[in-house]
């Protein structure tokens, strides 16, 4: 790269990357900084005063209606990743180790299919499934397990099963990657040494997958936390997440710094979270 | 090899997870179709008027003309970009350059609420109106460090031996990325132009925010739920997935299956 690294070169590169850097710095860096300099800022009326404190800050932990948004957050997201996970691993074991090679391909393909109708239409299909006379009602009282419908739309229940259905096929692709990897030779090793089936599955198979596993359960846990669609649509206004109440800052009361503060904390949340994993994954390894 | 019992077991959860995996498509497709006003048991029977009504709705139909429009255009520019930049970043020593790959990707780090809300204070603050463009812009952020990442990712050496040839022989810079490299990349530019295509048209969030009266598909179906459960919206969600589904064996056809050898 010699005859590269000379000035006209040099200058000729910066043609290629100065549009996508200023493309993200003035529609990145520019408006995050703008936002959180908002979030700094108040309300007075309809006009947005920076009083430059931290104000914003201090309401999310004085106020019991902000933490416990993030409390049911972290709820619905630490419920879901951990179904979703044990969900996910048997399936994804299921395909890598009884379903013949050739049609491995066409069964991954089946399993993300459904998932390209848009996202507002699939939580909009389980309340179909859910809702007070839906499908699933509907059967039960006609085999007469129950006798009055079940309340399963607009609950809770109903936004994880809405998330585990989708992490369900997104854990089952990352673990299912992760199982193909492995050599054949530990499984085989491992029988060698007389360890039977489970017990090649605990100690050899499930360790060499843990990581991959993280990384499909940390995947999970940010896109959980900051979704808005899923819980709105089929949680109903019951027990609000912190994304819920960040749009409803935005829409109904246009309290733009209160929404740049939450969603800033929300950040924070997700940056914990990955540190956490962070560390766990490097101690895995070592 | 495996016990009888073994094997029963894994059919039966096999069949179980992929029925939960199918269950809700099954009945949006199926009520699509109901001969009645509401998409719930019991099915009276097939109608194609919720799709004759779909295709009426002028308001549905000019916002899927919209999606399309964003979509492909939000798209081609976010891989226009990437594409200089893996080009610019991966052939030449640049400055800082590893820092400028971080500012890149950096948005994939951001939630797509963080992005948008940034952008509507930004907007409000200049007084931009909100309009087709803020959520076009607003995609071309979230999709350039997609579009950079790949085909950052598939710029090798041996092409720049190739790209030293064609110098050699007389092109200039220009020409060599236009002719040679981006011909020796088109598998990976155009995973990237499609993945961006998705993401755009099922993206939510950000044209919510960032739009007023013209609006993307995914923000018109969200205003039909207002109404509840109804077979119109069966009607366009089953069309949205047609044309999905119809994208991916496109995308299959055409782009991971030559870049997989046979």
């Amino acid at each position: 790269m010699s005859m590269d690294s000379d000035h006209s070169s040099v200058r000729k590169a910066w043609y290629f990357v100065t549009p996508a850097i200023a493309w993200t710095i003035a529609f990145f860096v520019i408006p995050f900084a703008f936002m959180v300099s908002v979030s700094l800022a108040s309300r007075v009326g309809r006009q947005i005063v920076y009083s430059w404190d931290l104000n914003n800050y201090i309401d999310f932990f004085s106020k019991s209606y902000y933490l416990k948004g993030l409390f049911v957050s972290l709820e619905i997201t630490v419920l879901v990743t951990i179904i979703s996970t044990l969900l996910a691993y048997p399936l994804a074991w299921i395909i890598a180790e009884r379903v013949p090679k050739k049609w491995q391909r066409i069964a991954l393909i089946m399993a993300i299919l459904p998932f390209w109708t848009s996202y507002v239409v699939r939580s909009y299909s389980w309340l179909l499934v859910l809702s007070t006379n839906g499908v699933i009602n509907n059967s039960l009282l006609q085999i007469g397990i129950i006798s009055e419908p079940l309340p399963l739309a607009n609950t809770t229940t109903a936004t994880v099963i809405g998330f585990v259905h989708f992490f369900v096929m997104l854990l089952t692709l990352t673990i299912y990657s992760n199982l193909i990897q492995l050599s054949p030779n530990y499984k085989r090793a491992s029988a060698d040494l007389g360890a039977n089936a489970f017990q090649t599955f605990w100690h050899v198979i499930l360790p060499l997958t843990l990581p991959g596993i993280m990384v499909g359960a940390f995947l999970t846990f940010v896109l959980c936390i900051g979704d808005y669609i899923t819980p709105q649509i089929l949680g109903g206004n019951n027990e609000l997440t912190l994304p819920q109440i960040i749009m409803m800052q935005l829409g109904r009361r246009a309290d733009i710094p209160t929404a740049a503060a939450l969603s800033i904390i929300l950040m924070g949340v997700v940056t914990v979270a990955y540190l956490f994993c962070l560390r766990w994954l490097k101690m895995e390894r070592a | 090899m495996y016990s009888r019992l073994s094997n029963i077991f894994c059919g039966t959860y096999f069949i179980a997870i992929y029925g939960f995996i199918f269950l809700p498509v099954a009945v949006l497709v199926l009520y699509s179709f109901q001969d009645g006003s509401l998409p719930i048991p019991p099915f009276n029977g097939v109608t194609f008027k919720w799709y004759a009504a779909v295709f009426a709705d002028t308001k549905l139909m000019s916002a899927l003309g919209n999606s399309l429009i964003v979509a492909v255009f939000s798209s081609i520019i976010a891989c226009l970009l990437g594409f200089c930049a893996a080009y610019g970043l991966s052939r030449y020593r640049l400055p800082g350059s590893a820092f400028q790959r971080v500012l890149i990707t950096a948005p994939m780090t951001v939630s797509y609420l963080i992005i948008a809300l940034g952008l509507l204070v930004l907007f409000n603050w200049m007084g931009i109106r909100l309009s087709l463009w803020t959520v076009g812009v607003g995609h071309v952020v979230i999709n350039l460090p997609l579009c950079f990442a790949i085909i950052y990712a598939s710029m090798g050496d041996h092409q720049k031996n190739i790209e030293r040839a064609a110098r050699d022989l007389g092109a200039n810079n220009f020409q060599v990325m236009l002719l040679i490299t981006a011909p020796m990349l088109m598998p990976s530019i155009l995973a990237a132009l499609f993945l961006s295509i998705t993401f755009s048209w099922d993206e939510f969030i950000i044209s919510f925010l960032l739009s007023r009266f013209d609006v993307t598909l995914p923000v018109e179906i969200w205003s039909l739920l207002r109404s509840g459960l109804n077979p119109k919206t069966n009607a366009i969600g089953s069309l949205v997935f047609l044309l999905s589904v119809g994208l991916l064996i496109i995308l299959e056809i055409f782009v991971f299956r030559q870049r997989s050898p046979k």
